[in-house]
């Protein structure tokens, strides 16, 4: 018999409703498998077996009544920055030492609605503040891949890592995650698996800690285009908690899979082909550009001129909305609370103790870029660089593109601890470089799993769609899925 | 524009974050290496563009000024790091 955890939630849900396994079974496979790698990965920083079985039960319990939700029976990982009632949710975080909350996030409510199993919480950088995993208060997650011949631990990317490599490791059967400018399709390309950041409003914010509050978007990483899919159905919703949720229906998104391309015409932006990026991306990007011809789509070359200062104009933007979410970490209501001689000095020994280097530093630039006298020459200027990326895009829609295609990442996993990205910022920052753009213009993007590089490490696609138009990104994901085959780490651990 | 050790000193006392003088030093370089990056936004010309406000243009939906929520001070407060009877106690502030 093959093991529960190596099926995908479309052969789960098939196994479940034929009644050939139980989603007490499913799900304490998974346990197993957490309670035997986690050590490895660090992919799980809070596992919650009782509560999985308890919920396993339930849904197990509901199954027999008769009452089936889109996702009943399926243990999913979730990243630390949705809040889940009386569990562990701290945005991997010092300053949430403690932290349980009282309610629920509206993303996760969505999936226990539909039935889906909490395994636990999920490793991801501190705050969403990274691009390796590795600004975690609970230490950096290592990605299940490994360079043929090589024993170096590679990180899984961030800051959706923990969520990522816990896929690719077969350590849920799908997890949450979020993409402020890259988080869900960077980690989603250095594992090979499949993470889709939906159009900004599609899934609710509520309940989930802010970053960047006007960039945040939750998406499902997940091991193919198909569960990615049905992960995103449930997760999405009109929520009159975040106003900025949008009242639209949601298709779907599993039906679009199979569809022609005939007709559809894909652009190839210029501006994403950047110096020193390996050949083994350029070859990838034109195999898929093939893929996609073969089956029929248009190619057409395309321009977005405003790529370049995407990346520049998120780290005036996303800082500077950091600065004011992370205001409301004071020591007063929740977590970490230092000591001192009066308020003030209280409010600055808890922020210096509670908040990590990279978080430290976005709060410091966007406070600096928000300041008296530099909102004009930054953050304004930021502003309306922002209207002119996002104009980029659309008069390439208008003029007829349904979606784009662009690599995923400029490179494939890098090691842990590497010595240049730590000694500069910015390097790690240009990991974001060709998902930035997504986020800076409200659309939505998928990253999925398109070839090996020589080291045999993966390399991912990215698809860019207009505004609520997933279903073309599922639709054109799941062809270059079809040609590109998929891909599974060797089990070393 | 650059920063200097007493502008780090000063953003980070804004921020509320209480810095070394090793921590500042250090920041001085970091700061102003992403400081550099970003100046690149200087090179476009936005004349004429309007700030973006909103990536998705929609009107605020609004709802109804009511009471919906509410009599749950002891879940409100029960992640402080210290409370009295439903109430956040901090250092004194007012003498």
């Amino acid at each position: 018999m093959t093991e529960l955890t190596s099926l995908t939630i479309a052969e789960a849900r098939e196994k479940l409703k034929a009644k050939e396994i139980t989603s007490v079974e499913l799900t304490e496979s998974y346990l197993k498998a957490i309670d035997a790698a986690n050590e490895v990965f660090n992919a799980y920083i809070a596992v919650t077996p009782e509560k999985a079985i308890e919920m396993a039960k339930a849904s197990d319990a509901r199954r027999a009544s008769g009452t089936v939700g889109a996702l009943e029976g399926i243990p999913l990982g979730i990243k630390d920055l949705f809040g889940t009632r009386d569990v562990h949710t701290q945005a991997c975080s010092h300053i949430l030492d403690g932290f349980k909350p009282k309610y629920e996030s509206t993303v996760t409510q969505n999936l226990w609605d539909d039935g889906a199993v909490m395994l636990g919480k999920l490793n991801m950088d501190e705050f969403a503040m990274g691009s390796s995993n590795e600004t975690s208060h609970y230490g950096a997650v290592i990605n299940p891949w490994k360079a043929n011949g090589s024993n170096q631990q590679l990180v899984p990317g961030g800051s959706s890592g923990g969520s990522a490599a816990a896929v690719a490791a077969h350590l849920c059967a799908g997890a949450t995650a979020t993409d402020t400018g890259g988080s869900i399709r960077q980690p989603a390309a250095f594992t090979g698996t499949v993470g889709i950041k939906p159009t900004y409003g599609r899934c609710s914010r509520w309940g989930v800690v802010a970053f960047a509050s006007s960039l945040d978007q939750a998406g499902p990483i997940a091991r193919d285009v198909r569960d990615a899919a049905i992960m995103l159905k449930s997760m999405a919703s009109v929520d009159a908690k975040d106003t900025t949720s949008v009242d639209l229906p949601v298709p779907d998104y599993e039906a679009s899979l199979g569809q022609s391309l005939k007709g559809m015409k894909i652009g190839i932006p210029k501006e994403y082909r950047v110096d020193g990026m390996p050949e083994e991306i350029e070859k990838l990007w034109q195999q898929g550009i093939a893929w996609l011809k073969d089956t029929g789509a248009e190619i057409v070359d395309i321009t977005l001129p405003h790529t370049k200062y995407a990346l520049p104009a998120y780290y005036i933007v996303a800082p500077a909305e950091a600065s004011s979410n992370l205001a409301r970490y004071d020591g007063v209501r929740y977590g970490l609370r230092i000591d001192g001689k009066d308020i003030v000095d209280m409010y600055e020994k808890t922020r210096a103790a509670g908040f990590g280097t990279e978080v430290k530093r976005r709060i410091m630039i966007g406070t600096y870029v928000l300041s008296a006298g530099y909102y004009d020459a930054y953050y304004l200027q930021a502003q309306k660089v922002r209207t002119l990326i996002k104009r980029d895009f659309e008069i390439v829609f208008d003029a007829g593109v349904d979606a784009i295609l662009t690599p995923a990442t400029p490179s494939s996993a890098f090691g842990v601890a590497d010595e240049n990205l730590a000694a500069d910022p910015v390097a790690m920052y240009l990991n974001d470089i060709f998902t930035v753009t997504v986020n800076m213009a409200g659309l939505p993007g998928i990253a999925v799993p398109a070839g090996l590089d020589k080291k045999g490490l993966p390399l991912g696609l990215q698809l860019i769609g207009k505004p609520f138009e997933e279903e073309t990104l599922f639709r054109t994901a799941h062809v270059i899925e079809q040609a590109a085959g998929k891909f599974t780490p060797a089990k070393w651990w | 524009m650059s920063v200097d050790l007493a502008t780090v000193k000063r953003v980070a006392r804004l921020a509320r974050i209480a810095v070394t003088e090793e921590d500042a030093n250090r920041m001085v370089g970091e700061l102003n290496g992403i400081i550099n990056f970003v100046e690149q936004l200087n090179e476009v010309d936005v004349s004429g563009v309007e700030p973006m406000t909103s990536v998705t243009p929609m009107d605020m939906r609004k709802r109804k000024d009511t009471v919906n929520d509410g009599n749950k001070a002891a879940e409100i407060v029960a992640n402080a790091p210290n409370t009295d009877r439903d109430f956040f106690l901090v250092p004194k502030v007012v003498e």
